[in-house]
C-alpha cells in the first residue's frame, strides 16, 4: 500500500472524485449524501474511508480532493486524522487537502480545543473549514462549498486553478496565526 | 381527612387512620393513565363500585373516593400490600436490581418444588426473627412469585412505605431483589430465601441493573438467540454495512471489506436481536503486568495483582458492540457471566483497548 498520489492517474471525462476520510461513518454518509444532492455539471464519486493508507485497489479514480473529517468531540478522530497524514504524497498538500472540524458548537463536549486543529491545517498549510455535520442545514451549505472546491481542484473551472485556490483562501486567515 | 359518611352512621367498620393513609399514598402513586387498569388488576373493587366514582374530578377527590370504597370493602393491609406490588410491577424501572444464585449442596436430592410450602416456610422464617414483619405474594408468570416485605423490629411496627422486593424464578436457583434502604436486614433475607426454596447456599452476583427483563436475559442465557439457517449468508450480504440497499453507486466505500469482516465477527457474537439493558458489570482480574521500560514497578512483581474492573453505562451491552474492533474474546466473556478471569493479559489488552476508544 503504497502513498496516495495526486497525479498517478489520468482524470476521467468529466469526472471528479472527493475522498472522505474520517471516523465517523454516520456523518460521512450523511455529507456524502447530501453532495450528491447538488446540482453539479460535472459527474460527482464520492469515496468514504477510515483511514489512510487506502486498501489496494486498481479501479480507483484519481482523487482530486481529500477532505479528513475530525471530530473535535472525539480524540481518537483526531490522532486518527494525524496518522493517516503520513500516508500521503506531498504534492497533495498543494491545495488538494482540506481539514473539516464538526462538533464546535457544543462546546461543553469537546475535548480537543479549536487551536489545535487550526496548528494542524497550519502546519500542513492547508484551508481549514469549521461545520456541525449533524445540523442539516449547515451540512447542506457545506456540501455546497465542497461541491465547487472539488470542481476547482478537479480543473473544471477554467481559469482558477487549486494552487490559486489556496492562495485566495489563505488571504482570508487570521494574520495572528503567523505568531503560532 | 376524612369525609364524614352523610346520613348512614353505621354504614361501614372505620378503617385504621395509617392503613387508610397507606391506601391514600400509594393510589396517589399511580399515574392516572395506567390507574383503570392498575384498579382492574388489583381486582379488588367490584365494576360496579368503579362505576360509582367520578374519574373526571381532580385527582385528591378521585382518590379519597377510591379509599372510601376499600373502608367499604373492609380492605386489610394485605390487600394494600398487594396493590403496591401491582404498582411495582407496572413500574419495575424504578427500581434497582440485585441478582442473587443460590446452589444446593452436593449431596441434596432434587425436591419437587411447591409453591404455597415455600411462601410458608419463607413468611414463617421471617416472622420467627423479626416479630413484626409484613410479608405478601403475587404469582407472576413463568413459574415466578414476586414477594413484598416490610421491615419492622422486636418494637416497632413495619415500615410500609420501604419495602423490599424479591422476585424469584422457583425453577431455577435465581432471585431478583430491588435494593432496600434497610440493608441490615439482607443477611436475613437471603436465609429465608436459601431455606424455604431448600437450596444450601446463595450468593450475590455481579449483576445490577433497572431492567428485569435485561437481567433475566442474561442470566438465563436468553441473548443471541440467532440460529444458524441454510440461506444465513445471503441475509449478510442484505444487510451488509447496514446500509440502504438502494444506496446512492456514486458513493464508494473504501474500507468494505474490513467493514464486512468486523460485522461479521460483531454478528456471531451479539446477534441480531437487542441486546439486554446492562448498566454496570464488574470483574475480578488477576494479572501481571507488562511493561515496555526495563524495570517498571508492576511488571517486576513475581505474584499476579488482583484488580477489580468495573463497566458502566446506560446501556453496556450496545457500547460494547459498538467498539466492534476490539478483541472478540473481550466481549463473549461479558456474555459469558461474570467470573474471576484468570486468562489475564489478552483481557487485559482488551480492556485497555476498550478503555482507550470507548469514550462514554
Amino acid at each position: 500500500m503504497s502513498a496516495l498520489r495526486p497525479l498517478d492517474k489520468l482524470p476521467g471525462l468529466n469526472t471528479a472524485t472527493i475522498l472522505l476520510v474520517g471516523t465517523e461513518d454516520a456523518l460521512l454518509q450523511q455529507l456524502a449524501d447530501s453532495m450528491l444532492k447538488e446540482d453539479c455539471t460535472s459527474e460527482l464519486k464520492v469515496h468514504l474511508a477510515r483511514s489512510l493508507p487506502l486498501p489496494c485497489s486498481v479501479n480507483r479514480p484519481r482523487i482530486d480532493l481529500i477532505v479528513f473529517v475530525v471530530n473535535l468531540h472525539s480524540k481518537h478522530s483526531l490522532q486518527n486524522v494525524e496518522e493517516s497524514l503520513c500516508h500521503l504524497d506531498a504534492a497533495f498538500f498543494l491545495g488538494k487537502v482540506t481539514f473539516l472540524a464538526t462538533g464546535a458548537g457544543r462546546d461543553s463536549h469537546c475535548s480537543i480545543h479549536r487551536n489545535t486543529v487550526v496548528r494542524l491545517a497550519h502546519t500542513y498549510r492547508s484551508p481549514l473549514l469549521f461545520c456541525d455535520l449533524e445540523i442539516e442545514d449547515f451540512r447542506a451549505t457545506m456540501a455546497q462549498r465542497l461541491v465547487r472546491l472539488l470542481q476547482i481542484c478537479a480543473g473544471h473551472v477554467p481559469g482558477v486553478s487549486a494552487l490559486n485556490l489556496l492562495s485566495l483562501l489563505r488571504g482570508s486567515e487570521n494574520p495572528s496565526l503567523e505568531d503560532l | 381527612m376524612r369525609r364524614e359518611p352523610a346520613g348512614d352512621v353505621g354504614r361501614a367498620k372505620e378503617m385504621d387512620e395509617t392503613l387508610a393513609e397507606f391506601f391514600r399514598r400509594t393510589i396517589l402513586k399511580i399515574p392516572m393513565t395506567e390507574m383503570m387498569t392498575v384498579l382492574k388488576t388489583w381486582n379488588f373493587l367490584s365494576e360496579n363500585q368503579l362505576q360509582t366514582v367520578n374519574f373526571r374530578q381532580r385527582k385528591e377527590s378521585i382518590v379519597q373516593d377510591l379509599v372510601l370504597l376499600c373502608e367499604e370493602n373492609r380492605a386489610s393491609l394485605n390487600d394494600a400490600a398487594l396493590l403496591d406490588i401491582i404498582y411495582t410491577q407496572f413500574h419495575r424501572h424504578q427500581k434497582i436490581w440485585d441478582v442473587f444464585q443460590m446452589s444446593k449442596g452436593p449431596g441434596d436430592d432434587i425436591d419437587l418444588f411447591d409453591m404455597e410450602q415455600f411462601k410458608s416456610s419463607f413468611k414463617k422464617i421471617l416472622q420467627r426473627a423479626l416479630k413484626n414483619v409484613t410479608v405478601s405474594f403475587r404469582d407472576a408468570e413463568e413459574n415466578s412469585v414476586w414477594i413484598r416485605i416490610a421491615w419492622g423490629t422486636q418494637y416497632k411496627k413495619p415500615n410500609q412505605y420501604k419495602p423490599a422486593y424479591v422476585v424469584y424464578y422457583s425453577q431455577t436457583p435465581y432471585a431478583f431483589t430491588s435494593s432496600s434502604q434497610l440493608k441490615s436486614n439482607l443477611p436475613l433475607l437471603g436465609q429465608a430465601l436459601t431455606v424455604a426454596s431448600k437450596h444450601h447456599q446463595i450468593v450475590k452476583m455481579d449483576l445490577r441493573s433497572r431492567y428485569l427483563d435485561s437481567l433475566k436475559a442474561i442470566v438465563f442465557k436468553q441473548y443471541n438467540q440467532s440460529f444458524e439457517t441454510h440461506n444465513s449468508t445471503t441475509s449478510l450480504q442484505e444487510r451488509s454495512l447496514g446500509l440502504d440497499i438502494n444506496m446512492d453507486s456514486r458513493i464508494i466505500h473504501e474500507n468494505k471489506v474490513e467493514k464486512e469482516r468486523v460485522q461479521k465477527v460483531t454478528q456471531e457474537i451479539f446477534g441480531d436481536y437487542p441486546q439486554p439493558r446492562l448498566e454496570f458489570a464488574q470483574y475480578k482480574l488477576e494479572t501481571k503486568f507488562k511493561s515496555d521500560l526495563n524495570g517498571g514497578i508492576l511488571a517486576e512483581r513475581e505474584e499476579p495483582l488482583r484488580c477489580l474492573v468495573k463497566f458502566s453505562s446506560p446501556h453496556l451491552l450496545e457500547a460494547l458492540k459498538s467498539l466492534a474492533p476490539a478483541d472478540g474474546e473481550v466481549i463473549s466473556s461479558f456474555l459469558e457471566g461474570p467470573s474471576v478471569i484468570t486468562r489475564s493479559s489478552k483481557v487485559g489488552k482488551g480492556i485497555e483497548e476498550s478503555r482507550r476508544t470507548c469514550e462514554y
